[in-house]
């Protein structure tokens, strides 16, 4: 059973897409030519999989805001709130590092706002252990405050009167933006993802840390026992899913906004709790479905255009391989402890 | 808009791929109609919308206008609905210009602008992006980059007299999404417009704080109706929450962006609606002839960019007469709105007497004040 990882997800997948084929021909387009149009505008060119890893960049900071906690048996959604302060956090600095070098300046940016989003889910964890406020509600209520920060102050105070019709900070300075990965349009917030994702699993499975967690995850009460210090690691591992989704709101303004405003709030954070859970949480998984889920983002657009399909039938496919990806999960761990009660 | 015609347009559209398809892509002998022109080929057009397409309002103006232009047969025009303002859009635009053939380009979102436009017509100089809001710079922006827009508050206006009209309380309602220039200028024109008729009229705003926020939008018509606000209007991306729940409530309701008349067949009075199809023509008709494409396009009424909603049945025969008053003053040119003496709802005067700003003029572009008889705040 050493192919079963792959064999489930894949299996999963084949299935959600002849399903996917179904619904398309019912709306009255031709399944093989949309099953085409994805392939052709998520991974048929070089120029669509530069799509597809621009959309799947921010995806995998902010799987990983849901992924890092889940370990510990908490569900935290906060991402959405967690890429905004970030974002804004980011700004802020980049403003107030305008005179100093680029460096500086983008180190500045990404260190703020990797305090800023982990603040605020470490918050979210604190408040679970100390306060046994549930995690799920106090994230996603928490989205919603940051939401209205950001609002509040970009129509406010941090205001760049130019800005007459779409409100937002100053801009940090073209010379002080992230560029894009060698010749490509992939901007670095690929390379923050891969390179988060990779150090993480390393933490996890390789360090004496990463062995607490799952003790903590398994049985907090036995940890503690042991000498764990159950509230300590429930804040840090909060604190780095938080940071990661900062990050991602840091690549935002860095390299594609320029400045902080409500674009910040598109939905990254959402997307990625999806992301999180097809991978199981796994670190390494949320790479290949991360580029799968930014592949069907960027094929939305070429089924909107040539099968005159509407947009939602991306999200429909995003529920389907979610929904399938699950449920196989389900079916053949039952499949396996019959076949293990039977042996 | 209804299925049925939903359903029309989709239909003529997949027959013009169809026949795209069957002559080989792109390249079809002979003028199509289009007088002089000598057009081998087929104008490609692309659309980008923030939010869908039928919305009831911004995005689903946008798409008619769009729609009627697509029945053409020597335009191909292609859309795409709920793009948000990220790196999204940029994918989209060069995506369709890579894989369609695009062109012009339509972002119609005002942040599709900076930096998303700004970034990707220096790449593709031989495209034209046009975009809806009116931020063009000659100084600052690429050749290639354009800007129209059209001078909407004169239709606000025109509501605004019917609103003033037809309130029994004299409280008006006006539910915006953010404190920008834009829609402050339409709320002190329909306040304007609405004391033209009757000077103890007030217009109360509620500011949701985002373009597209039903719940909120909701719960703010209610409340206006608690406070005994008889007409109720609008600025937001779809006002279809807030012509239904008037309706509901028993109120009358003006329509911004597109038709609403038929969610609230009792109460609707009139609306501010754009006329995109006409500016989608003539840019089309324009790159046809090869003709150079004005950076910078601007109107109202007399330029025929917009045009107000047909009268619900509630409205009385003087309100019609004095808003088609109105309207021919605006169709003759040379009406000035914003003639001094004029204070703010501070109290503080914002235009002495004896100075006006005229339509085009781009000081009330950077408005940041409402007009006496507003009840609300430009600032938390």
């Amino acid at each position: 059973m050493a192919f079963a990882p792959f064999l489930i997800p894949l299996t999963a997948l084949a299935l959600s897409l002849l399903l996917f084929g179904g619904f398309v021909s019912l709306a009255g387009a031709n399944a093989l030519e949309v099953y085409h149009s994805i392939y052709r505008g998520a991974f048929g060119t070089w120029f669509s999989w530069q799509n597809t890893l621009v959309s799947a960049a921010p995806l995998m900071l902010t799987a990983l805001c849901t992924a890092l906690p889940a370990r510990l048996g908490l569900i935290v959604i906060g991402g959405e709130g967690a890429v905004v302060l970030g974002g804004l956090a980011a700004a802020l600095t980049g403003l107030a590092l305008i005179e100093a070098n680029p460096w500086v300046a983008l180190f500045g940016m990404a260190l703020a706002a990797m305090l800023a989003g982990g603040l605020l889910i470490g918050l979210v964890g604190w408040l679970r252990h100390s306060r046994n406020v549930n995690e799920t509600i106090s994230s996603l209520l928490f989205n919603y405050i940051s939401i209205a920060i950001l609002s509040f102050l970009v129509i406010g105070v941090l205001r760049d009167p130019e800005t007459l019709n779409k409100p937002s900070t100053h801009h940090i300075g073209e010379t002080h933006m992230l560029g894009a990965l060698g010749e490509s349009s992939i901007h670095w917030g690929f390379g923050f993802g891969l390179i988060a994702c990779l150090l993480l699993w390393i933490l996890y499975k390789r360090t004496v840390f990463g062995f607490a967690v799952d003790m903590v995850g398994g049985n907090a009460r036995a940890a503690r026992l042991s000498g764990l210090p159950v509230g300590r690691i429930v804040f840090l591992v909060c604190l780095m899913g938080g940071a990661a989704a900062g990050l991602a709101g840091m690549v935002e303004v860095a390299a594609v906004h320029g400045r902080a405003n409500t674009s910040l709030n598109a939905g990254y954070g959402y997307e990625g709790i999806l992301i999180a859970f097809a991978a199981r949480h796994h670190p390494l998984a949320i790479v290949p479905m991360a580029i799968l889920f930014g592949g069907i983002r960027a094929a939305g657009s070429l089924m909107q255009r040539d099968h005159d399909l509407p947009d939602a039938t991306s999200l429909v496919l995003q529920g389907m391989i979610f929904i399938l990806l699950l449920a196989s999960e389900a079916v053949f761990a039952h499949l396996a402890r019959k076949r293990g009660g039977a042996a | 808009m209804d299925k049925e015609q939903n359903k029309t347009t989709d239909q003529n559209r997949r027959a013009a791929l169809k026949g795209l398809a069957g002559l080989g892509l792109g390249t079809i002998a002979g003028g199509f109609g289009i007088g002089d022109a000598e057009a081998a080929k087929k104008v490609v057009m692309g659309f980008i919308y923030v939010g869908p397409r039928d919305d009831y309002g911004y995005n689903q103006a946008h798409f008619e206008g769009k729609s009627a232009i697509a029945k053409q047969s020597w335009i191909k025009a292609v859309d795409q609905e709920n793009v948000p303002e990220t790196i999204a859009v940029q994918k989209a635009m060069e995506s369709m210009i890579n894989l369609d053939g695009a062109q012009v380009i339509f972002p119609t979102s005002f942040g599709y602008f900076d930096p998303h436009i700004l970034k990707i017509a220096p790449k593709y100089p031989n495209v034209m992006f046009l975009h809806c809001g009116g931020l063009y710079d000659a100084s600052k922006h690429p050749k290639n980059v354009g800007s129209y827009f059209g001078y909407i508050d004169e239709a606000v206006y025109v509501s605004g007299i019917v609103a003033g009209h037809m309130s029994k309380t004299g409280k008006l309602g006006y539910i915006a999404a953010i404190p920008i220039p834009q829609v402050l200028r339409n709320i002190n024109n329909f306040t304007m417009a609405a004391r033209s008729v009757n000077p103890k009229i007030t217009v109360q705003v509620v500011f949701t704080g985002g373009w597209s926020n039903p719940v909120k939008e909701a719960e703010s018509a209610n409340s206006l109706i608690d406070q005994g606000v008889d007409v109720l209007t609008c600025h937001v991306d779809s006002p279809k929450v807030v012509v239904e729940t008037a309706e509901k409530r028993g109120v009358y309701s003006c329509g911004y962006h597109a038709d609403q008349s038929k969610l609230a067949p009792k109460g609707f009075l009139t609306g501010a609606e754009w006329n995109w199809s006409k500016i989608y023509l003539d840019y089309a008709t324009m790159i046809a002839k090869g003709a150079k494409i004005p950076n910078l396009i601007r109107g109202g009424f007399k330029e025929g960019l917009v045009k107000s909603s047909p009268y619900g049945k509630a409205v009385s025969a003087k309100a019609r007469a004095h808003a088609d008053k109105a309207r021919a003053q605006f169709m003759k040119g040379g009406f000035v709105v914003y003639q001094g003496p004029i204070k703010d709802n501070t109290g503080r005067e914002v235009i002495a007497k004896g100075k006006s700003y005229s339509q085009t003029d781009l000081w009330l572009e950077s408005m940041d004040w409402l007009v006496e008889g507003v009840i609300g705040r430009t600032k938390g």
